[in-house]
């Protein structure tokens, strides 16, 4: 319970952290970030400007009345409307389930391959999968993500047109069989891009994690008792070699969702980072700094699962 | 006061600087993923110090005579076409790479941007490293409240995304010049290796070679700096090449978006954007596109060689060794 207690506090200070650099950086960074704005609406009202200062900072503001006000928007989910004049809250609902879906089903994806591979490379050192695979692809994940977006658009897109080149669906999304298929055929891509930027990290520390604990002497003790090498292999050593790769599993949100970025703005995938692309190149500051934040709080909420996780699976640090 | 020196002060061997040098630089020739790492950097540092010994053709001015702008402009208008003579395709040994919208010399613009972005690079990670040390040792050194507040700090850079911070910040410092991508990188990359840095610091926090220092009453800079420091080396090391890896891809990435593109500062991040712009690969000029991601794609794998093999040098539990584990009842 206390250690829930802890990681909460944890959690909220972060939160607390981030929301109030959220709120500096605008007021911080040179030229008036409000008045700029302003200049980038289509017949713009004053009252705009008033709303975008209050929002933004500008000179004479009472910065304490100006930040409990913003921590209050945020907390009501109250982000302002973009420079269309929509409610940023409403694009950002637009745009969610497909980068979910996306990052999701390929995070998972190379959590799970990762993890397989790199146990089975440490239990069997010096097989084709360790000599060869693994280390490719390893090589893979070092590359920049929108090397592989591009390169695998460039071959399987535009050259051998097996896949489609934009767009989530290309008939409006359905409940049907067909739009589900549809929706994967243009999700393929994008999700393999994602999934050979992240697996070979995992292969990665899998593997060295599992090289350590299959030296522990509880494996020996295992072995000993003659159990089988199946056993010793997933309940032994890669239950213990697990437990990091979950607290970097939420430290590795924070590198994919900023991939799904560029993933996105690649494949024109309107999800949550094109809309953050877009948002940025038009100076669309409210849908920013809304975006920004739930980036943010989504790696925040992944730290803090994985935190409970690892507190489940391994006694030993409930007491830490 | 001597025999107390020797008896008490043994280090570890790795602690003599020399002898490091000396056992990375004999480890990093043995170990051929180390070796391909190093020779594919001093092939990009060879053609950033010494470019005009691949091209002496300028970067920044049309290299198509003016003659064969004409005849094209002429042959298009023969055709009723309307005439697009710029982005001429591949021609050895005029432009091997082809040209850009402005018939530039892409091979030139390649050649040119691979010093920038090599110095770029190693400055960015330079700095990360630098703030990584000084952050982590000293959390791990000054332990308690200060050590409290120097993790926390650490925390909160570390579960903010990178690249959302990098872009927000960039559309704010977009007039700041290649300086300001500098401070962004740097400041949005540190908490990683800060992170790694204080563990390995907290673990050696308690040998008996620091335990002897401190009981010798020597000060905080003489052990932070001739006993704890030697001790990470290794680590330190890795955690630059790491970064490294890191600030290429994310460098380039952000140029590759429109963000952080200065001026006439021609990166291979630069190169990338421009030539999307310019629609090049829709021009059928792909080698425009393709040559600076292959040039990030290139030096990233260079540096995670480099890093990988570190890794090993630095843990010899994960160096192979094949003969000793087939021999065990695996199966």
């Amino acid at each position: 319970m206390r250690f829930i207690g802890r990681r909460m506090a944890l959690f909220l200070l972060t939160l607390w952290a981030a929301l109030t650099l959220n709120f500096i950086i605008p007021r911080l960074m040179p030229g008036d970030a409000a008045l700029a704005m302003w200049s980038h609406i289509h017949n713009a009202t004053p009252a705009q400007l008033a709303a975008l200062e209050a929002e933004f900072g500008a000179a004479g503001q009472n910065p304490v009345v100006a930040y409990f006000g913003y921590l209050g928007n945020c907390l009501t989910l109250n982000f302002g409307v973009t420079t269309d004049q929509v409610p940023v809250v409403t694009k950002i609902m637009q745009g969610l389930p497909w980068t979910i879906g996306l990052v999701g089903v390929s995070t998972v994806i190379a959590f799970a391959l990762g993890t397989l591979l790199g146990m089975y490379g440490a239990w069997r050192r010096g097989s084709w999968t360790d000599n060869l695979l693994s280390p490719l692809l390893f090589i893979v994940t070092t590359f920049p993500i929108f090397f592989l977006g591009l390169v695998l658009l460039l071959v399987f897109g535009v050259a051998l047109h097996w896949f489609p080149t934009n767009h989530p669906y290309s008939t409006p999304p359905t409940l049907s069989v067909a739009s589900v298929a549809d929706i994967g055929y243009h999700a393929f891509l994008p999700a393999v891009t994602l999934v050979l930027a992240a697996a070979g990290g995992w292969i990665y520390t899998m593997r060295n994690n599992m090289i350590a604990t299959l030296s522990e002497d509880y494996v020996r003790m295992a072995r000993a008792k003659g159990l089988s090498s199946w056993r010793i292999m997933v309940s032994y050593s890669a239950r213990n070699a697990i437990l990091p790769n979950l607290t970097g599993f939420a430290m590795q949100m924070g590198f994919i969702l900023g991939g799904s970025i560029l993933v996105e703005y690649i494949y024109s995938y309107q999800g949550l980072g094109y809309l953050f692309y877009q948002g940025t190149s038009s100076r669309d500051l409210p849908l920013q700094q809304a975006l920004f934040l739930l980036y943010t709080v989504a790696v925040l909420i992944f730290v803090l699962l994985a935190d409970f996780l690892t507190a489940w699976l391994d006694p030993r640090t409930r007491t830490a | 006061m001597a025999a107390i020196d020797t008896t008490l002060t043994r280090k570890p061997p790795s602690s003599s600087s020399h002898q490091a040098v000396a056992r990375v630089s004999k480890a990093i020739l043995r170990n051929r993923k180390a070796t391909l790492g190093l020779v594919m950097f001093l092939i990009l540092l060879f053609v950033a110090l010494f470019p005009d010994l691949i091209t002496s053709k300028p970067w920044n001015e049309s290299v198509v005579p003016p003659a064969v702008i004409a005849q094209c402009q002429q042959d298009a208008v023969a055709a009723g076409k309307v005439p697009n003579c710029s982005q001429f395709p591949p021609t050895w040994p005029d432009y091997p790479l082809g040209t850009t919208q402005l018939n530039y010399d892409v091979l030139s613009q390649l050649v040119h941007a691979t010093g920038v972005t090599l110095f770029t690079t190693l400055l960015i990670s330079l700095l990360v490293t630098a703030i990584s040390v000084v952050v982590g040792v000293t959390a791990a050194y000054a332990g308690g409240r200060g050590d409290l507040g120097l993790s926390f700090t650490t925390d909160v850079f570390l579960v903010i995304p990178a690249l959302p911070l990098l872009i927000v910040l960039s559309t704010y410092l977009a007039s700041g010049g290649i300086a300001a991508i500098v401070f962004v990188m740097t400041i949005t990359s540190w908490a990683f290796g800060a992170r790694q840095l204080r563990a390995q610091g907290m673990s050696i926090r308690s040998k008996e070679f620091l335990e002897a220092a401190r009981v010798r009453g020597e000060r905080s800079w003489y052990v932070i700096f001739a006993e704890i420091l030697p001790n990470m080396l290794p680590l330190i090391v890795a955690a630059f090449l790491g970064t490294s890896v890191y600030v290429v891809a994310t460098m380039a990435g952000l140029q590759f978006l429109g963000f952080g593109n200065v001026g006439d500062t021609l990166t291979w991040g630069t190169m990338i954007y421009q030539s999307q712009q310019s629609m090049a690969l829709e021009s059928g000029n792909i080698w425009w596109l393709l040559s600076p991601i292959i040039a990030v794609a290139f030096l990233g794998t260079s540096f995670a060689l480099l890093n990988y093999a570190f890794d090993e040098i630095a843990n010899p539990a994960l160096r192979k060794s094949n003969r000793r584990r087939r021999a065990q009842p695996a199966a």
